[in-house]
This record gives C-alpha cells, structure tokens and sequence, in this order.
C-alpha cells in the first residue's frame, strides 16, 4: 500500500453552498502535493475533513488506511496537521504547549523531553523555548505550530498554509525542511504562493469552487508554455489569457 | 484527557482569572458569613450561613470560569487543533470540565479558615460540614456543565456568561416557595418538577449532613446531562 493519503468523493455542503464537491486524489510515501485554490475555493474545508475535524457530508477519506469518519483517532495518531493560522494557546510557554501535545500523543518522561527538543531543534525555536507563545513573533508562531505536527513524526503530513507570514529565510527554512522530510512521508501543503510549489512540490492540485480543475507535476504545466501564474489564473477564473 | 484536564488547569493559572477568581470568591463567602450570615450573633458552631451563600456566589462565578471554555478556543482557533489531536471529542469535553471542577475545588479548600474558626470556637459536626462541603462542589459541578455545554454554542464570552448566568438561575430558584408557590397555585403538574430539577433543593440536605443516594444520583445524571449536550453541541457547531 503505497498511498498513505486517500481522498476519497469527499463532499461539504453548508446549507445550499456546496463547499467541496466530490474530491478525490490519492498521495504515495514520497510525494508533496502543492495544494492550490482561490480563497473560498475549498482548500481548508477539505484540509479539516481530512484532519478530522468537520465531517464530511458524503465521501470520506483515510489516512494509512485508518477512515477519517470511521476511525478517528487511529487516523488522527498517523497524521501532523497544521490548522489554518497555526493556532496555539498564547499563555502557554514553547516547551509547555510542546509537551502538551506530547503528552495527548502518548509520550512520557525521557521520551517526551527528547521528542519535545528534536521538535524544537527542527524548527530553530530552542531560542525561545521557554518564552509564552503570545510574546513571540508571528514568524515564531508559525513554527511552534509546526513543531506540534512534526513531534510525533508522523508519515502523514497536512499543512494549510505553513509560510504564510514568515520572511524570506524563514520560508526557505521550512522548504527546506519539508524537502528533507518527503521522501518518508505523504505532505499535503496549502499555499497562495505558486513559486513555492515549483521550489518544494512534486504534484500540483488546483482546487477551484469546490472542485479539483488540475491534478498534475508543476513541470507539466509550466510545459504550456505559460507560468504557473497564468495556468491558475486560466483555471479558476475561466479567464482566457 | 487527563492531559487535557492539568493544561486547562495550568491555564487557569498562567492567567489572572484564576487569582480574581479565588479571591473574589474567599473574600465574598467571608464577608457574607459574618455580616449578613451573622456568624458570631447566631451562637451556634456550624458553617451553615456559609453554604448558605455558596450556591448563589457559584451562580455568578462559576459561569466566569466556563463562559470562556470553548468560547476562547474559538475565538483563537485552538478548538481545531484540539480536536485533530488524537484524542475521542467526548475526552477533550470531560477534560475541560475536570480542570474546571478540580479549580472550583481548590477556591473552596481555600476557605478552611472558615472551618478552623468554627473547630477553634466550639464543637461542631464535622460529618455535617464534610457533606457541606460536598455538596457545595456538587453544586460547582451542576453549574459548570451547564455553563460549558452553553459555551459551546456561541463564540461571544458574554452571551456565554449572560445565558449561563439565566440558566443556573432557573435550576437555582425552580425549588424556591416564590416558584414552587406560583406553580402550584397556577400549573400544579409542573411544580412537583420543579422541586425536582432543584439545584437549591437538593443542595439543602448536604448542609444538614444528610448525603442521600437520591440526591448524587440526581447530581450525576445533571452533570453527565449537560456533557453529553456539549459534546453534540460541538459536534454541530464547532466550526462556526
């Protein structure tokens, strides 16, 4: 079993609106999708189906196999998410809002300070370890979340946003971080930055109200002869260029 | 769950809610106790002008402590990362009450003055206060469930306090004589309920050191009520 994500007709409807019509795609050990949209386009709400936290109205998903709607928890344990915005509780220190979800996830005493720290050290955030998470700046956010959905290392990956806010360097960091991590591992990442599909993703997905328009390498469709600015634009706007 | 219960815990106390809390509840139930509960004038040595006030000082303070549960978790976005961790939703619920009950019982430990005074004073039934005591946490229990499951429904802390506020209220005076008068004069059927549904009333036989099976049963069934109806509450509206 090579795919660690399925998508499988997942569907959202709030009320008439119908948020995320039949979606389906499949991610392999291996791969980094670049999942792309307009905003409103569905990207998060199919995001939080997949971390379990709506549940979907038709359609459903797995994550190593474990359902989303079925198995929850036994999905949840296989998977890091980053939600949108990268929440966190701003009176807790790094090190504590680590442990906590170290401590959720099972890990205890010698293990949990050694997950804690490998988390910290991959994110540069030991600097400020014991700092409350509301006094730090939105660049530090950003990596305490992802810090949280890479302690338990899991094979699954999805992150809505995860340079949103960071500067350069910092983006560059976490490319770089999440080109290391992919060869194990089945990465979902939301962006509006399209370079930064062509620098980290390996398949591009371009969602657009509610539906999957492409689902190919970004190579391919830099092939058109156009950029991948241009091939977003066409797709979710109906626009001819 | 346990995990989610000592960081809520450590949160009521990284922040100043928990201090104003615990002080305006000790200085409250003291200054009530000995001026209008006449403490000293009564001649007796027993806590009960104390629990007399507690469930009324609980009806304001306890829906402080449980209007921001998920009101907050809301409001920053944390409620999705809790909920994508891999925990069952009904543990992150129990969790949170747990915290906030664990809490309500430190503000009341902390008013042991009381009951040195009255051991230092005279000779009274310990027996009664324990269950006075129990009864009062029972009490805390009762309105934070019912102020957590009504924190779930709205994102806005103040309609959480307001409505939690309302909603203690009428499980606090539904055994009352205004009401239970009124309901017997007027719709006789709902007055026996009344006395029923009673947070008040049940309340009083802990602070004669009366602890029946009857009255826990009905405490447990109010609180595993209101959980289960925050855990189906959050399960329709915990992405609004």
């Amino acid at each position: 079993m090579s795919a660690l994500i399925e998508i499988d007709r997942l569907t959202k409807r709030f009320g008439s609106f119908v948020a995320v019509d039949d979606v389906s795609f499949s991610v392999a050990r291996g791969e980094v999708v670049g999942f792309l949209g307009p905003n409103g386009a569905g990207k998060s709400t199919t995001m939080r189906m997949l971390a379990g936290f709506m549940a979907p109205t038709t359609g459903t998903a797995r994550i190593c196999g474990f359902d989303v709607v079925e198995a929850p928890v036994k999905a949840k344990r296989q998977l890091g998410f980053l939600p949108e915005g990268a929440p966190t509780y701003p009176e807790m220190t790094v090190s504590a809002f680590l442990a906590f979800t170290g401590r959720i996830r099972g890990y205890r005493g010698a293990e949990l300070t050694r997950r804690v720290g490998r988390a910290m050290e991959r994110t540069q955030l030991e600097g400020v370890r014991l700092q409350p998470i509301e006094t730090l700046s939105k660049g530090f956010k950003r990596r305490v979340g992802l810090a949280q959905a890479l302690l338990h290392e899991p094979p699954v990956l999805v992150l809505d946003e995860p340079t949103d806010g960071l500067d350069p360097n910092q983006k560059h960091e976490v490319r770089t971080l999440i080109r290391e991590m992919a060869p194990e591992k089945a990465i979902i990442i939301s962006t509006h930055i399209l370079e930064e599909v062509g620098a980290v993703c390996t398949r591009a997905i371009i969602i657009a109200r509610g539906k999957v328009v492409v689902d190919a390498p970004p190579s391919v469709l830099e092939q058109t002869g156009r950029s991948l600015e241009e091939v977003f634009r066409i797709l979710t706007t109906g626009a001819a260029a | 769950m346990i995990s989610v219960a000592r960081r809520e815990l450590a949160g009521y106390f990284a922040t100043p809610v928990a201090y104003v809390f615990i002080v305006i509840f000790l200085v409250m139930t003291g200054a009530l106790t000995f001026t209008l509960g006449n403490f000293f004038a009564r001649g007796q040595a027993d806590l009960n002008p104390f629990f007399g006030f507690v469930p009324w000082l609980f009806l304001f303070l306890v829906p402080a402590l449980t209007m921001r549960l998920w009101a907050e978790e809301r409001r920053l976005g944390t409620i999705e990362l809790l909920l994508t961790l891999p925990i069952a939703q009904w543990q992150a619920v129990v969790g949170k009450f747990l915290a906030a009950w664990a809490f309500c019982g430190i503000a009341l430990m902390l008013t042991f003055p009381l009951w040195l005074t009255v051991n230092y004073l005279g000779e009274p039934d310990n027996g009664v206060i324990l269950a006075g005591y129990a009864g009062c946490l029972l009490v805390a229990g009762a309105y934070l469930a019912l102020g957590a499951a009504i924190s779930a429904l709205t994102k806005n802390q103040v309609v959480a306090f307001v409505l939690a506020v309302a909603g203690c209220f009428i499980f606090a005076a539904a055994g009352s004589p205004v009401v239970t008068n009124f309901l017997s004069t007027n719709i006789p059927q709902l007055a026996d309920l009344a006395r029923a549904v009673s947070v008040a009333d049940r309340f009083s036989g802990f602070t004669r050191g009366v602890v029946s099976a009857r009255d826990v049963v009905f405490f447990a069934s109010f609180i595993g009520f209101w959980l289960f109806v925050n855990n189906v509450v959050l399960d329709h509206r915990k992405a609004d």
